[in-house]
């Protein structure tokens, strides 16, 4: 857990960090549920592992694809 | 100042705040040992007393409904923000989704991305749509569950291509989706006080344990939410979108200085 | 041992914040920023846990079983989805600053270095 989370740090590059954050999110997700807590491993895992790698590539694409 | 005075600033008072944080909680009760009264009483009394088999549901509608009408609010806020934040400024012109850099070939999606997609669009609607509905019986709930449903809109999008997400759901349609969900959740918490109680009191009827339609107002909470969350997380994603399709148009001025 | 979580919960605020001022993209800030919420969500967890204990749904066990803190497991669930809200709110704040700056580098945003046409 707190290896995943350096690792999303020391990730410079936003497109590789933003797959890292994904994998951290689901390692997160995994150990919610190891807490006993379901509900919000459920959200965790449907948020951190799709929906945020997501937002940051459009802004990734926004960003790079830019001003043509 | 410099970078390197920056970091070692920050090194410093970065080793004073670890160093008391762990202080503090040192001063907790060790792992495994809960100490507080509360989660023990709610996890005996909120069964018998609201008909749901789920606790946490029952907190964050029924004994916390307040807390998830603000955190509703938060939500709703943060949309608005990026839909202000991303609008079309002025020298922006908002290209066809097919109209690219004059020579530039647009990959097509391969058919294996197209086919498990679009497969797997179906039974992600079920699955959400099951978590929201079940959120009083079994983990999930309206959150959880928007989510999910939210994630199965986006599969349309990755399968097929933008204009194919825009004609199932049209931008008026999800806009009124998270409007519609924030008020009716309002409305609940209001009919408690009409029905003669509290704000969000659970007034309703509670069915017997472990049906469906049991819990009083926890399943409507469930679905104003779950409609709010799918609203809020498909319209954000889609101004994203809009915005990779939006394209500027670089005015030279002459004289310019660098 | 018992106190290991919280150790790693702190560890990686530590880190997120690490990263927050060592940075020198916009998006790698936000990322951080949400690796940081991620430790508050670990120590609200962490301190609900009870020992030899179940999750706090009733479903098929009988009633009485002992079960895990169901408050912070509440306040959690909802953080988790407005976090992600208010980071793609920054996401967007992010791309309307490279917009307007031509740069995604912190320590190139200052007031006066804005684009000619943004």
């Amino acid at each position: 857990m707190a290896v995943c989370a350096t690792a999303v740090v020391l990730v410079r590059d936003p497109l590789r960090q933003a797959m890292v954050a994904s994998i951290y999110g689901l390692v997160l997700g995994v150990l919610f549920f190891v807490f006993e807590a379901p509900d919000v491993a459920l959200s965790q895992t449907a948020v951190g592992a799709v929906a945020l790698p997501l937002m940051i590539l459009l802004a990734l694409a926004k960003v790079r694809g830019g001003e043509e | 100042m410099s970078d390197r005075v920056r970091l070692s600033v920050f090194g410093v008072s970065l080793a004073g705040l670890m160093g008391l944080l762990l202080w503090a909680l040192t001063g907790l009760p060790d792992f495994g040992h809960y100490a507080g009264p509360y989660g023990y009483i709610l996890n005996r009394i909120a069964v018998p007393e609201r008909s749901t088999t789920d606790v946490v549901t029952a907190v964050n509608f029924d004994y916390r409904g307040f807390d998830t009408l603000a955190e509703e609010f938060i939500l709703f806020a943060a949309v608005v923000g990026v839909a202000s934040i991303l609008r079309k400024l002025r020298r922006e012109r908002t290209r066809a989704p097919d109209d690219d850099a004059a020579g530039r070939h647009v990959p097509e999606t391969s058919l294996t991305v197209r086919v498990a997609g679009l497969g797997l669009v179906a039974p992600t609607i079920l699955v959400g749509l099951y978590i929201v509905a079940h959120g009083q019986l079994t983990p999930g709930g309206g959150f959880q569950g928007g989510v999910i449903l939210a994630t199965a809109l986006l599969l349309i999008y990755l399968s097929a291509d933008y204009m194919t997400m825009r004609a199932v759901g049209p931008v008026a349609l999800i806009e009124l989706a998270e409007g519609l969900g924030g008020a009716a959740f309002v409305v609940i918490g209001l009919s408690g006080l009409v029905a003669g109680g509290a704000f969000f009191q659970n007034w309703l009827g509670k069915g017997t344990v472990g049906d469906l339609l049991s819990a009083g107002t926890i399943p409507l909470s469930n679905a104003a939410v779950g409609l709010a969350v799918t609203g809020g997380f498909v319209f954000m994603l889609s101004e994203f979108l809009q915005q990779t399709l939006t394209r500027r148009q670089v005015r030279r001025r002459r004289g310019r200085s660098a | 041992m018992s106190f290991l979580p919280y150790a790693v919960a702190v560890w990686v605020m530590g880190v997120g914040l690490y990263g927050i001022v060592t940075s020198r993209d916009l998006l790698h800030l936000v990322i951080c920023l949400s690796v940081m919420q991620s430790a508050s969500y670990l120590l609200l967890l962490s301190i609900g846990y009870v020992d030899h204990a179940q999750a706090p749904i009733y479903a098929d066990v009988p009633l009485g079983t002992r079960a895990v803190d169901p408050v912070v497991q509440a306040l959690t669930l909802t953080d988790v989805v407005v976090g992600t809200t208010v980071t793609a709110l920054l996401l967007a704040l992010a791309v309307q600053a490279h917009k307007r700056y031509g740069t995604l580098d912190p320590r190139e945003l200052r007031p006066g270095r804005e684009r000619a046409d943004g």
